[in-house]
């Protein structure tokens, strides 16, 4: 059986293992709130801090203790919960999901060559149900199990006929690997958060849940909505301005049916800083290469209905009937 | 179609449908499968299901149907609307079709009949001669190098499904639809999930459509020859080096030809490439997983002819093998310009009479629209 160390579960806390391994030191929430454990409290609240901000969660796994860092997970999702955010909660989701994805593709690549792939290939399989094998220096994995994930990609690299394809089998890199599964990471710990029932909380962390409602607050800017959009375009935006995380197929919508609007970049910018893992840079760079003013200078298109229905992203209203994209949206209607 | 030209060819098939029970088998998982059929001028009825062989030769008998369908996909309710018929995979498909591939041989056996008139021609022209109207309808006609060039998307089809997609030989089955062209279905587990969105990407894959010279290892700049395609390499990339040097020895000069061309050029080629050996399916119909797909065994009302498994590809003649409706004479008034082979017999062309043929013959031409029953 496969041994998984404390250093492990400091990467991977959200692993069902990090509970077992707590419920066996014996440790529970009422000790948690003796004033030895404030630190602890301190190091989870600012781990939620960090996440909201957009930034991911950094740790020494060699010189700090491993302990600490998993039990600053545990206390920051009792936090959240205690403060009930959904805002946070997602931030912190996703925060945490780039970090283990950080150390997944680390184990990953550090592994390859000692082979000693157990660990994040079970990861990756117990979770998602995915079967990754190695084949020399790549990470094969079956053509219909890339295809469930790689149709969320706009990018054409990701197009099967752009990979290596043999045998039924598509071959990847590391870093390839952990990026197909990004979303459903992001997914899975969304739901053990989510999953987690905090009934009283110690005195002592009250103060913190306290700063979380008001951190929640500075999240929560409304944008202007237009009558004018399609449902699909008006639940991105709205989305966004919960603060929760719209998955990279809503945004692209978003920002593709902007810019056939007449909006320019600059305009569309500033709908994007709310979600939880806001970059101006990063947003910008995107933003153009979309519009075509950078990268291959293609200019995207706004998905089809047809599209969006398949990525879960349409809302259609009876306004919608007779259109096949969200861009005719109030131009084409049926007559009266 | 007018009366008397659908009693004939409904009797025809009737007929057909009595005799041959040995032919008409319902797919495997009947009972998860949607049926549908079309009757003579007559909407589609569909949601239907038929569980077993009886049941789909009782279903012939009392409709004789000019068309029958039955779903690629599996359903734990088939009969029900198809928001509630809850969806739980479908078979892969292809659709090849000889009007597809664009081939030269299409304009000498494709017959354009006025709208307005009725007169035929067998050249295009922008005006009826006759009565000066603009609207035409096009008939092909049955054509052997048709035939032999879909049979190469076909085998194309088949190599890419075995080896990059590790599908079996036993779980593809070629078909010929019983008109122009060919249905491939592949019943591998592995793909039977796969929704709308996987498969279109799938029969990109399978047309080479989207194909970046990057995957080929040419970069905008700051090219090596060190990642492009070589000779012995599986997949696409393999395809496409023994494309591009043809041979082993040629590999050093194409790589610098390549090289100092550029992205660009090495971009067209691809496109080039794509034309030659991507496979040239109809994407909408793979991309479909709530489609009614013509059922085997069953006859096609474009033609008259059987939709029928081809045992071995390269020798099946489907104007012979697949043209099973009654031998016995039919008077019909024909007007077909071309003259066509069926059962390796010559017709026509016809201007116009009154001729007696073998009633495959006869309902072959009103299918196409090229006579009428007297």
């Amino acid at each position: 059986m496969l041994k998984i160390g404390v250093k492990d579960l400091a990467k991977y806390p959200f692993l069902t293992e990090a509970g077992e391994y707590l419920r066996n030191t014996g440790l529970s929430l009422e000790q948690l709130g003796h004033p030895d454990w404030q630190p602890i409290v301190e190091k989870a609240y600012g781990r939620i801090v960090v996440a909201s901000s957009g930034q991911i969660y950094g740790s020494d796994l060699e010189s700090l203790d491993n302990d600490s860092e998993l039990l600053s997970f545990i206390v920051a999702i009792i936090l959240l919960k205690s403060a009930g955010m959904t805002t946070l909660i997602r931030r912190f989701s996703l925060a945490e999901s780039r970090r283990a994805e950080r150390y997944l593709q680390q184990d990953l690549w550090v592994s390859r060559d000692k082979k000693n792939l157990e660990l994040p290939l079970k990861i990756i399989q117990d979770l998602f149900a995915v079967n990754v094998s190695i084949d020399n220096e790549d990470f094969v994995i079956k053509v219909p199990d890339y295809l469930h994930r790689a149709i969320h990609f706009h990018e054409k690299e990701w197009k099967l006929v752009n990979r290596r394809v043999t045998n039924g089998l598509v071959y990847l890199s590391a870093h390839e690997t952990v990026r197909l599964i990004r979303a459903e990471l992001g997914e899975y710990i969304n739901s053990r958060i989510q999953s987690v029932n905090v009934d009283s909380i110690p005195s002592s962390f009250r103060q913190r849940v306290d700063d979380l409602v008001s951190l929640a607050k500075k999240f929560s800017d409304t944008t202007y909505v237009s009558s004018e959009y399609p449902p699909c375009v008006k639940h991105g935006i709205e989305v966004l301005e919960k603060g929760e995380n719209l998955p990279h197929s809503g945004r692209f919508l978003l920002a593709t049916y902007l810019l056939s609007k007449g909006q320019t970049v600059d305009q569309i910018a500033p709908l994007f800083k709310n979600a939880p893992d806001y970059n101006e840079r990063t947003t910008k760079y995107q933003l153009d290469h979309i519009s075509g003013s950078s990268g291959g200078g293609t200019k995207y298109q706004c998905p089809s209905c047809e599209k969006l229905r398949s990525e879960s992203l349409c809302f259609a209203i009876p306004d919608c009937d007779g259109i096949i994209n969200p861009v005719q949206f109030g131009k084409k209607r049926k007559n009266p | 179609m007018n009366e008397k030209n659908a009693l004939l060819i409904e009797s025809a098939f009737k007929e057909y449908y009595f005799n041959r029970f040995d032919l008409i088998h319902v797919p495997q998982k009947a009972t998860q499968r949607e049926f549908g059929y079309q009757k003579f001028n007559s909407g589609m009825t569909r949601h239907l299901v038929v569980k077993n062989d009886k049941e789909l030769h009782l279903m012939l008998m009392k409709e004789v149907p000019s068309d029958v369908y039955c779903s690629n996909a599996y359903y734990s309710f088939p009969n029900l609307p198809m928001s509630e018929k809850d969806w739980k995979g479908a078979d892969l498909i292809f659709d090849i079709d000889a009007k597809d591939l664009a081939l030269p041989c299409r304009k000498d056996h494709t017959i354009f009949k006025c709208s307005s008139c009725g007169i035929s021609a067998t050249e295009f022209q922008s005006q009826c001669t006759k009565c000066g109207s603009g609207k035409f309808e096009t008939a092909s006609v049955a054509c052997k190098n048709c035939m032999l060039e879909s049979k190469k998307e076909v085998t194309k089809l088949v190599d890419i499904l075995t080896t990059d997609l590790n599908v079996q030989k036993e779980q593809i089955e070629t078909y010929f639809s019983g008109n122009e062209g060919f249905h491939v279905r592949v019943t591998n587990t592995d793909y039977e999930p796969l929704g709308s969105q996987e498969r279109a990407d799938l029969v990109d894959y399978i047309m080479f459509n989207g194909a970046i010279p990057e995957s080929f290892g040419i970069k905008r700049q700051d090219n090596s020859k060190s990642l492009l395609p070589t000779f012995d390499e599986k997949g696409w990339r393999g395809r496409v080096a023994r494309k591009l040097f043809s041979s082993k020895s040629k590999v050093p000069k194409v790589t610098r030809e390549i090289i100092a061309s550029g992205y660009s050029a090495f971009q067209v080629q691809l496109e080039e490439i794509k034309k030659t050996m991507g496979v040239r399916v109809d994407p909408k119909v793979t991309m479909d997983i709530h489609r009614i797909f013509r059922l085997e065994g069953s006859i096609n009302s474009k033609s008259g002819l059987v939709k029928l498994q081809c045992g071995d590809l390269d020798s099946f003649d489907p104007f012979l093998e697949a043209c099973l409706l009654g031998n016995d004479d039919v008077q019909i008034m024909a007007d077909c310009p071309l003259q066509i082979r069926l059962k390796n017999k010559k017709f026509g062309p016809y201007k116009n009479e009154i001729v007696s043929l073998p009633k495959y013959a006869a309902v072959y031409m009103l299918c196409k629209g090229l006579g009428n029953a007297i």
